[in-house]
């Protein structure tokens, strides 16, 4: 089973990812400049007529802008941007996290089921916190939902990787069928609460699954960001020791690698970003497999770029699918999970496809 | 009616703070809830609202106002980009945190009292009413639809029969309502009874429980389809076809909004039903 991860893994790692570096330094700064440019139409774009550039140059002329707009921009857009990047970064970073850990292109918190262990924390958060003693609440307050989905998602990922690994080598079919179960034992467990759940809760958790950024507040980002930050300011430190587990497990060991300290840092910068990401935000799919393999085709396989480059484009690319989503059909909006699936569905049937010969599941 | 200029200058004045626009006559109104916009209509206070959400249907003219979504899913930025001066809402209006973000722009945001009974269709009224200050208006309105509702008698016969609501039937999986919903409340109000009172809200139900539950009547809303194909796909659903409303071919399809909205239109609502369910399986 471990050749089979190896020779998985091969195809993609043997071309000479050092002459990659340059190009993905150059990719680093021109997705820095793509994000910078995300924020601003973020920033700029929305369904009200409020300008950016008329409220910053009244400001700049130190004139009082209309309480419409200071709440457009202030209140509605800015907690939203920053909602994304989080959220974007966040779910992008776990897929690359999770895809190195498992040495599977493939893996990826939504696929494997952490994403459902997550949702299920939350759900059960949503459904059941009233049934909780009035302290932990009162303590927990508005970071019960973030805590509990955080939780779901590091059980799932604990259990997943027990269930996958084996005398210190980690099976890719285990690691896909584990992900299956764990995934539908959350949709089952979520299915219970579901029935239990009231009708207006119901109709609440249906959007839910659908991810959405239009709840960004402050005082939601400012619950969910110290979770998920942590993750992806610990991320590229795992970088070496993700490029050491490619070659397995044991010659990392022999590389100098605490592989046991990279892998339970991974699972516990995964649990936290896909968590917190979860929470703030619903089920929002295929950020995580399409983000980090599209720079692994563009860039190459090194940790130290992939990483960071994961998180610049997956919040890019967040921004902009919301952006989409609430100017489509506005004043409406369209849940942003609706838009991310959309587009990534194909491109990770496209994956699929071109390496279907390579993977031989 | 104000002249054309005054009304321009009060635009203009909502326009640049909505806050104190809220100090006059709001006419910038987002409406939100079948049952709400039903009462503006009904109000004739049309002319004054600029937008409504997805589940307001009915009059067929409110679809030419602006969707802001579905009620539950409201956007911040999207309400707000209509410029309201005043956001009447059935309650369950959310999420909480654009409401939350709604109030912090200075937008009025009133919420009316939900209920399925009689008295909570005319305090609906008196409240968005009062909300549009039209207080007379409401007044008039009441007095009308109470004596609508007090007309609506309901036959001796019907008041044996035992209604089924099914809200869905996702593949053969029947979603019945128990009591306490507005399916519940427009059984009553029409004289029959509700077959299942085991639970609250609206629950799947297992065939056993069907059958335990012996309805006369199916009741179900209209989604469209034509009536042949509904009729046949519920009545020769195993678990309801050996029901007496199985047995005796009793479906009754109204539509949602008439049926459950609980609006102006509930009195007639409960008489079509009330009428439908005395002549249907004969």
């Amino acid at each position: 089973m471990s050749a089979l991860a190896f020779e998985a893994a091969g195809p993609i790692h043997t071309r000479a990812a050092g002459d990659r570096s340059r190009l993905a330094r150059a990719v680093t700064v021109a997705l820095a400049v793509l994000l910078a440019g995300a924020i601003l139409c973020s920033l700029a774009i929305g369904a009200a007529g409020t300008s950016l550039w008329s409220v910053l140059a009244a400001l700049a002329r130190g004139e009082s802008v209309p309480l419409a707009d200071s709440v457009v921009l202030w209140q509605i857009r800015a907690p939203r941007t920053l909602m994304g990047i989080g959220v974007g970064a966040a779910l992008a970073v776990s897929g690359a996290l999770m895809q190195g850990l498992f040495r599977n292109p493939l893996a990826d918190p939504g696929i494997v089921g952490v994403g459902a262990g997550a949702g299920l924390g939350a759900i059960a958060a949503i459904v059941m916190g009233a049934a909780l003693p009035a302290m932990i609440r009162e303590t927990l307050g508005y970071y019960l939902v973030p805590v509990a989905a955080f939780l779901g998602g590091w059980v799932s990922t604990l259990v997943l990787y027990r269930v996958a690994t084996r005398r210190g080598r980690t099976s890719v079919a285990m690691m896909l069928l584990a992900g299956i179960a764990l995934g539908a034992l959350a949709g089952a467990l979520s299915g219970i609460l579901v029935y239990i759940a009231d009708d207006a809760q119901l109709r609440d958790l249906t959007f839910w699954g659908l991810g959405s950024l239009a709840g960004a507040t402050w005082s939601k980002v400012l619950t969910g960001l110290p979770i998920m930050l942590p993750a992806l300011v610990a991320a590229p430190f795992l970088a070496r020791g993700l490029n050491g587990l490619t070659l397995g497990e044991a010659a990392a060991f022999h590389l100098g690698i605490h592989v046991q300290r990279v892998k339970n840092v991974a699972i516990l910068a995964v649990a936290a970003a896909t968590g917190a990401a979860v929470a703030l935000s619903g089920g929002i799919g295929f950020v995580g497999i399409v983000v980090p393999h599209l720079l692994r085709l563009m860039s190459g396989p090194d940790h130290r770029y992939l990483l960071v480059n994961s998180a610049l484009l997956g919040a890019a690319l967040l921004l902009v699918a919301d952006i989409v989503s609430r100017t489509v059909i506005a004043p409406a909006e369209l849940p942003i999970g609706i838009v991310t699936a959309v587009l990534g569905g194909p491109v990770f049937l496209w994956i699929l496809f071109r390496q279907r010969g390579v993977l031989d599941l | 009616m104000m002249p054309p200029l005054a009304r321009l200058a009060a635009l203009a004045l909502a326009l640049a703070a909505a806050p104190l626009a809220a100090q006059e006559r709001p006419d910038r109104i987002v409406s939100i809830g079948g049952a709400v916009t039903e009462i503006v209509y009904a109000l004739g206070e049309e002319d004054r609202l600029v937008a409504r959400d997805t589940t307001s249907t009915y009059p067929p003219e409110a679809s030419t106002l602006t969707d802001i979504g579905y009620i539950r899913r409201l956007s911040p930025e999207g309400v707000l980009s209509v410029r309201p001066d005043l956001i009447v809402t059935e309650a369950g209006a959310g999420p909480p945190e654009a409401v939350e973000v709604i109030g912090s722009a200075g937008i009025p945001f009133v919420e009316i009292p939900e209920g399925f009974t009689r008295d909570a269709i005319l305090q609906k009224i008196t409240a968005v009413g009062a909300a549009l200050d039209v207080p007379d208006k409401a007044a008039a309105l009441r007095d009308q639809v109470a004596t609508d509702l007090r007309r609506v008698g309901a036959a001796a016969e019907v008041a044996d029969k035992r209604v089924l609501f099914i809200l869905s039937m996702q593949g053969g999986r029947i979603m019945a309502s128990g009591t306490g919903t507005a399916a519940d409340g427009i059984i009553a109000l029409a004289g029959a009874r509700n077959a299942v009172t085991a639970f609250e809200g609206y629950k799947p139900l297992t065939d056993e429980a069907i059958a335990a539950a012996r309805p006369d009547v199916i009741l179900m809303m209209d989604r469209g389809e034509g009536h042949e194909t509904a009729r046949a796909q519920v009545l020769s659903h195993p678990a309801i076809a050996s029901t007496p409303a199985g047995e005796a071919g009793a479906l009754v399809r109204m539509d949602g909004l008439y049926l459950l909205g609980f609006s102006v239109r509930t009195a007639a609502a409960a008489r079509d039903l009330a009428a439908a369910l005395e002549t249907v399986g004969r």
